[in-house]
């Protein structure tokens, strides 16, 4: 009976003991502690956020008002809010073109190495960064990017471009590109590793037939590397901007939003409002902003994994 | 191979080195910071340090980072046990038992992966004060386990469908009930999977920062990331120290990545490829 393989669970079938439906029930113990852990962590915070961004709390009274929508309204008048938006759009946008494409060239470019132990250097060399902690790796900047002590300036002046030297923290102008730079440093070795990772499976005939019909690195590259990875690149471009929108530790450690909130994105407008001023209805209308961008973005995932594991 | 080839070859090689340099010379900066004095940090910043002292190191080490280490590898260790227990416990239920409604449970568990930390935050500051676990590493170590519970799940779920189950079911019908038979049989099996999960999930909360900073801010309760910020505002002056300090929590990761970097990779690409 046990062995019958059945896409049916047991008892669905006719015939079914009552002892049966009895131990499949309690088959439930094994996913019990997940359902429960998930659910009550993951799932009801979420759904908890939107009633609390229809509400104002007072820290001090401990008493709640409901306000409907109002604080919804207030983020289409808050100008912090575009910014942010700006700055996460910003970030995606830089992200897809050095940590999803850069990486994708880089990848082939590694795996294009002749000897295997070269391949594997370069890629632990680039990982490095991934591995470290994001305060850690945002510190570091923090200093790199000082004009007193960091090297960044330090090395434009040895080079003759004095002039480019500026606290490049400090101004409103350059604070989100300096802190997405950094970004980058730490990101790109991590998808060239997952981009290494797919141009392994794809199939040495492929490359040998290409070679013996006489195309180049080049054309390899573009006929054969690029279209096989095409689902991965889909993939990696959606993870990016998923991550782009839900950005806070690199920007929290090097600027904390300033200066005079020029460098803030929407996890650090929501953490401002919500731990420092106190808002936590306004901080959970943040938040809900940012649910909303990754379901879609989630979304997007689902659909393309899906078609494309039926088209392969 | 022609001239171009060559002459090509040699740009990419030199490509790779000059993005190696760019990567690691920061990292060794970094270091190197730790064994220097302030004055010789407001000198000229490619200097090599004059007379290596430990001083740095010992004095950061001393002055809080050793608390931090233990929190970070408390809350690491015990994160990822009981991830990875509970991972592999509903991953045997949804591919080894006549569990009703599996694939709910599969859509529910998995579908935890799409929603982001950030926006469950406000609502997690409630729900810990009411559990009383506000400002303690526990919070730290319950929602480390949530949070990861769908993406281990997911991997030793992908890895349990491929295994046989001609084993575990010659163990069933000797009679070894469901328990035996995922001590015995198929954690077993799944030790690869498990090892790039335990991996994968010591990067995770060794680093990690939200969730950190916000639910175990109380005194003796800090995890590495939100020691070293703290250690920054302190003693932020003291540049040296506070290079050392980051060396010290660099390290350790960056020899677990070296040294087990074959299984991490297995499960990023089981991760990502499915």
């Amino acid at each position: 009976m046990a062995a019958t393989p059945s896409h049916r669970p047991a008892w669905m079938r006719a015939g079914g003991t009552l002892e049966f439906r009895l131990r499949d029930l309690l088959s439930f113990r094994w996913a019990a502690i997940a359902v429960i852990l998930v659910g009550w962590f993951v799932y009801y915070p979420i759904l908890d956020n939107f009633v609390v961004s229809t509400t104002d709390e007072d820290i001090f009274t401990g008493e709640v008002t409901h306000v409907g929508l109002a604080n919804y309204q207030r983020l289409l008048d808050d100008p912090v809010v575009w910014t942010s938006l700006w700055n996460n759009g910003l970030y995606a946008v830089v992200s897809i073109v050095f940590q999803v494409f850069g990486a994708l060239l880089l990848a082939a470019i590694i795996e294009g190495l002749g000897s295997e132990r070269l391949r594997r250097f370069w890629r632990a060399v680039y990982f490095v960064p991934s591995a470290i902690s994001i305060t850690v790796t945002g510190l570091l900047f923090y200093f790199i990017y000082q004009p007193d002590i960091g090297l960044l300036d330090a090395l434009l002046k040895q080079i003759g471009l004095s002039e480019l030297m500026r606290p490049w923290l400090g101004d409103e102008h350059t604070a989100i590109y300096a802190i997405i730079a950094m970004s980058q440093w730490q990101g790109f070795g991590y998808s060239t590793l997952l981009f290494a990772v797919a141009i392994q499976k794809i199939p040495r005939e492929l490359y040998d037939a290409a070679i013996m019909d006489g195309a180049g690195p080049l054309r390899r590259l573009w006929y054969v590397t690029l279209p096989l990875t095409r689902e991965m690149t889909g993939l990696m471009i959606i993870i990016t901007v998923t991550g782009a929108f839900q950005v806070f530790n690199e920007v929290m450690v090097l600027t904390a939003g300033g200066p005079n909130n020029s460098s803030q994105v929407l996890g650090t407008w929501l953490y401002q409002q919500a731990f420092t001023e106190n808002n936590f209805g306004y901080g959970a209308a943040i938040a809900a902003v940012i649910f909303v961008v990754t379901m879609v973005t989630g979304a997007a995932q689902l659909v393309y994994t899906r078609r494309r594991r039926v088209q392969l | 191979m022609n001239v171009w080839g060559v002459i090509a070859k040699t740009f990419l090689h030199a490509f790779l080195i000059c993005l190696g340099v760019v990567v690691l010379y920061p990292l060794i900066w970094m270091a190197l910071n730790g064994f220097k004095n302030n004055a010789q940090i407001f000198g000229d910043p490619f200097a090599l340090p004059v007379g290596w002292s430990w001083d740095n190191y010992v004095l950061a080490w001393n002055q809080g980072v050793r608390d931090y280490v233990t929190v970070s590898v408390l809350v690491t260790v015990v994160s990822g046990i009981c991830t990875v227990l509970v991972s592999a416990w509903t991953a045997y239920g949804l591919t080894r038992t006549n569990m009703p409604a599996k694939p709910l449970l599969v859509g529910f568990v998995l579908g935890g992966l799409m929603l982001s930390p950030t926006v469950a935050v406000i609502p997690l500051v409630k729900i810990m004060q009411a559990l009383g676990l506000y400002n303690t590493y526990w919070a730290l170590i319950v929602l480390y386990t949530a949070f990861r519970v769908p993406f281990s799940t997911f991997l030793i779920r992908a890895y349990m469908l491929d295994l046989p189950k001609d084993v575990d079911e010659a163990a069933m019908m000797d009679g070894a009930s469901e328990g035996q038979r995922f001590w015995r049989i198929t954690l077993p099996l799944c030790r690869p999977i498990i090892v790039s999960c335990m991996i994968l999930h010591v990067l995770f909360a060794w680093n990690e920062y939200l969730f950190a900073m916000i639910f175990s801010s109380g005194a003796g309760m800090q995890t590495l990331p939100v020691g070293l910020t703290l250690i920054m505002a302190t003693h932020g002056t003291s540049y040296a120290e506070v290079f050392a300090a980051m060396t010290i929590s660099a390290l350790p990761i960056v020899m677990v990545f070296f040294a087990a970097q074959r299984y991490f990779i297995r499960g990023l690409s089981e991760g990502i490829g499915k």
